[in-house]
């Protein structure tokens, strides 16, 4: 069977130099509707807050008319890591925890692409606590959405890093004892250079957080609070306006930029503040390594990798 | 030293004995680039296309302590880096005392005496030969150099007890110290040249090396790690992850050095489990990546390897075996990662293992390794250990015009793709990166759930059952298409000696000597070690006794780890273990002894 095909064939490409390939003429295609970005119909519980998360995500890719080819959503395990079946695009579903070095390998070997991750608050900052502070510190260019509900939701109602204290989970049912991390303060202190928090129950600002997120040049966290109705209902009651509670957005004259008053915005209590609480230019590691590449490639211009090598083994004679 | 000739001398001058081989062991502490000389020597043999192999020990603590670097060099065949030494050089007391039993009866020792202080009782079973190297180090090229230059002088002195071709030695001394601040390089041979013209005095006789046979090709000298890492870098390997640990970290050296000139990146990451999870990742994004580890580290890639194995993704993965379990013995060479590399994980996942059995193998099979892992979707471990790792080895220069691959991705937009497409009957699929255009709009999930042939998760028994024959008929096909291993001597005997990894040398001289003594015996290497090639037991038929020789304990059942495979394979009982974990090579000695009880000892009790 032959195959006809209504587009262009990309050419191969040099080793990790696909920023140096001509891209896909895309000018002529649409953007994509929600019927082509949506995949599986997801397995969330009815009401779960997750639900809105993929709904703006299918919204940022339908907005910023991306293409299938061109982002790859990634996910560790748990309920909200079930996201990259839900999307059709390619995509990863990883192991537990372990995510974001994962995504670091396609964000750092294919700078065509964008890599979206997402993940329980488990995933993140319990089994994948190291991978977190290290992905921010080294600036991978990704983003990567914690879709924090405060439990173990696919477990089935287990205590989570960022449960609050006194939370009655199956793991402490007399109420949780271990103080939570801050998402917010882990991102900030281990060196992210773009980090937001918003919640399901405002879909626009989720959407601009996303946008946000997306056109940072580095890694871009933001920590989703996102509803677990089965096992941890009303948790995020205070910061739902239709609930009674209070949706702030960081103060107009928060200066983002300021790591100080952004780790102070993150002490504030429950609700807090939504929006960007920190962003900064700081070299990706994509940027750094291909800094190397360049100047390494330099010194060895006009030969083929085999001469390269040749180079060495005469060295070795 | 195996002499063929001897010109008898008159008068004072020592008489020359023409030898086609030599085993020189050099004592002393890691500071003094005892390291350096093994490789000035093991280098000169590459260039005079002589064989050479080399064995050294590294202490574990950084701040120094007692090594060793021994080297053999041959005019023919040199398969292991020999049971005794010819010459022993030791700069201290404790190298003179710990290794002056290595020698063989008659040897040479060559001592330091500023140091040193010999031993009546060992003085009649050993010539000894005392040079103040200290001292005369010191006096060539002036008391700031204090211990520096003393590997060099004594390279002079064992140039000058083998004859050995001064030119290419002054040249490779050249080579090793350029661009370095020239004084340096006018005091290394000063010291070379004064060790060279030392008068060997007492010493009864110098060696010629006979004329090794001729090489249609260039030698090139390197360890196992350096072939191991280069063969990646051939087979276009352009990017990987690793986390340090000794010894596979000079392999994640050299590729974070290298890399780059090619456009490739290599990353040090937070630990081992990141780092394979990055190589997968890669991996998937399209560029077969690599990882790498030893002893623990590997360990800790367990659950990520059976992620790889489930959404087969092509992976290659490098393990350095040392001394297990946990920490173990970190610098001494073992063989008991087999099974962890086989098995290692939860459920059935079916993974591809091979072992290199030389250093030059372990260019080939990084590229092999590469290849299997593209073809059939499959992580593929390379056990190489501690032994091959620093041993260095010459062999044929290759043909990196030829050799080297381009494998970057190919993003030619495909009209459907099912990444688990169960249709093949052999069960294997190709790998579709993200940056690929679908046509169907259908595009894939790559997972570690069981899955449909889309990468969709399911629970239904009929596909799990599916899948997993999949994933398990894609190495019966690899299996179906590997070589059978040659058989080194009579394919027919009493008993067959079978190694894996870097033991073949030993093995192979041992068959090679007791056939020469008159003994039936046959050797057989193990590449493939999971799946192995069909057809073994047609081999293990023609032999009475089948030995498999591995640095690995004999276990609760009472054989090791490949031996188990082999037994479980093909329920031979003939097939029986000779096992050790000492931490040291196989002495070609020591197996032929092992042999021999084994046989004497019959079969053991069902
Ligand atoms: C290595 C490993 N340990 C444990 C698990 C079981 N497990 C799956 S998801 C999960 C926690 C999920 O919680 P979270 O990351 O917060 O995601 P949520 O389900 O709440 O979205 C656990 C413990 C696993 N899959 N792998
Ligand atoms: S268990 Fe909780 S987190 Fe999981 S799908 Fe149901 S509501 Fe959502
Ligand atoms: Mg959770």
């Amino acid at each position: 069977m032959s195959l006809t095909l209504p587009f262009e064939v990309l050419p191969r490409t040099g080793n990790l130099n696909t920023g140096l390939v001509p891209p896909l003429s895309d000018a002529d295609r649409k953007g994509l509707t929600k019927k082509e970005v949506a995949a599986d119909h997801p397995t969330w519980c009815p009401g779960c807050g997750d639900f809105s998360v993929l709904a703006l995500y299918f919204k940022l890719i339908e907005k910023r008319k991306i293409h299938h080819e061109k982002i790859t959503t990634v996910a560790g395990i748990g309920c909200s890591s079930r996201f990259p079946y839900f999307v059709q695009a390619h995509g990863a579903h990883y192991i537990h925890g372990r995510a974001l070095p994962f995504a670091s390998g396609i964000s750092l070997s294919r700078p065509d692409l964008h890599v979206f991750v997402f993940g329980g608050d488990g995933d993140a900052f319990s089994i994948g606590g190291n991978h977190f502070n290290h992905t921010a510190r080294k600036n991978i260019k990704l983003t990567y959405c914690v879709m924090d509900n405060w439990v173990y939701g696919l477990t089935k109602k287990q205590t989570s890093p960022t449960s609050p204290l006194g939370f009655k989970s199956k793991t402490d049912g007399w109420g949780s004892m271990d103080h939570p991390i801050n998402p917010m303060k882990q991102a900030i202190s281990a060196g992210a250079t773009f980090v937001a928090r918003t919640t399901h129950t405002n879909p626009n600002h989720v959407l601009q957080m996303m946008e946000a997120a997306m056109d940072h040049d580095g890694f871009s966290f933001i920590e989703c609070l996102s509803e677990c109705v089965e096992f941890y209902e009303g948790a995020f009651d205070a910061s739902n306006p239709r609930k009674g509670g209070a949706f702030n957005t960081v103060p107009a004259d928060h200066d983002v930029t300021d790591e100080a008053a952004a780790y102070k915005l993150a002490g504030e209590a429950f609700p807090g503040s939504f929006g960007i609480f920190y962003k900064t230019t700081r070299a990706t590691k994509n940027a750094n390594e291909a800094k190397i590449v360049s100047s390494h490639q330099e010194k060895v211009k006009g030969l083929k990798d085999w001469q390269i090598l040749q180079k060495n083994f005469d060295r070795l004679k | 030293m195996s002499e063929t000739a001897t010109t008898a001398a008159g008068g004072a001058a020592p008489k020359v004995s023409n030898v086609s081989e030599a085993i020189i062991r050099i004592a002393g502490n890691s500071q003094d680039g005892i390291q350096a000389i093994g490789g000035f020597l093991a280098r000169l043999a590459g260039r005079s296309e002589q064989e050479v192999m080399t064995f050294m020990t590294i202490p574990s603590t950084i701040s120094g302590g007692p090594s060793i670097f021994q080297v053999r060099i041959g005019s023919g065949e040199v398969l292991s880096s020999g049971d005794e030494a010819d010459v022993l050089l030791c700069f201290y007391q404790h190298s003179y005392e710990d290794h002056v039993s290595s020698l063989k009866k008659g040897g040479i020792v060559l001592y330091d005496s500023d140091h040193v202080e010999p031993k009546a009782e060992w003085q009649q079973t050993y010539h000894h030969l005392g040079v103040p190297i200290s001292g005369l180090t010191v006096e060539a090229i002036g008391g700031t150099a204090k211990d520096k230059g003393k590997n060099i002088f004594s390279l002079g002195l064992i140039a000058k007890m083998f004859d050995l071709n001064l030119p290419k030695l002054e040249k490779l001394i050249g080579e090793r110290f350029t661009g370095k601040d020239p004084s340096i390089l006018n005091n290394a041979l000063a010291a070379f040249h004064a060790g060279y013209g030392h008068s060997l005095g007492s010493v009864l006789e110098v060696f010629k090396f006979v004329d090794s046979q001729k090489k249609d090709h260039p030698q090139i000298v390197m360890n196992g790690n350096e072939a191991l890492g280069f063969g990646l870098i051939a087979a276009g390997v352009r990017f990987g992850a690793g986390y340090p640990i000794t010894p596979w970290s000079d392999i994640m050296e050299l590729l974070r050095r290298e890399l780059p000139k090619y456009g490739g990146t290599f990353v040090q990451t937070e630990d081992e489990i990141a780092a394979i999870s990055m190589a997968i990742g890669a991996s998937y994004a399209g560029r077969v990546a690599v990882t790498g580890s030893s002893g623990p580290g590997i360990s800790l890639k367990t659950e990520a390897l059976g992620w790889a194995v489930m959404a087969e993704m092509p992976l290659v993965i490098v393990d350095v075996q040392r001394g297990g379990p946990s920490t173990g013995m970190p610098t001494n060479v073992e063989q008991s990662d087999l099974n962890i590399a086989v098995f290692g994980g939860h459920g059935d996942s079916p993974r591809v293992v091979i072992a290199p059995a030389n250093v030059e193998d372990c260019f080939y099979m990084a590229i092999e390794a590469v290849n299997i892992a593209r073809k059939y979707s499959v992580p593929v471990i390379i056990l190489s250990d501690q032994g091959i790792a620093s041993r260095i080895e010459a062999f044929e220069e290759p043909n990196l015009e030829k050799v080297c691959q381009d494998i970057s991705p190919d993003f030619t937009p495909v009209a459907d793709h099912k990444p688990y497409d169960l249709a093949p009957v052999d069960g294997v699929t190709r790998h579709v990166a993200p940056g690929t255009r679908i046509a169907s709009g259908k595009y894939p999930v790559v997972t570690g759930l069981e899955h449909d042939e889309l990468g969709h998760p399911t629970g239904s028994p009929k596909l799990h059952a599916q899948m997993s024959a999949k994933r398990r008929k894609k190495l019966q096909a690899l299996g179906a298409a590997l070589p059978l291993p040659q058989i080194y001597g009579p394919a027919e005997g009493n008993i067959l000696l079978v190694g894996w990894g870097s033991t073949e040398g030993p093995i192979k001289e041992a068959a090679a000597r007791a056939r020469a003594a008159g003994d039936s015996v046959s050797s057989l290497h193990i590449r493939h070690v999971n799946p192995m090639p069909n057809g073994l037991e047609n081999i293990f038929a023609g032999f009475n006794h089948v030995f498999v020789v591995e640095m690995n304990d004999e276990g609760i059942y009472g054989y090791g780890q490949l031996a188990s495979l082999l037994r479980a394979r093909y329920c031979d009982p003939k097939i029986r273990g000779i096992n050790k974990v000492d931490g040291l090579n196989w002495k070609v000695k020591d197996i032929l002894s092992r042999a021999n009880d084994a046989v004497a000892t019959g079969l053991r009790k069902m």
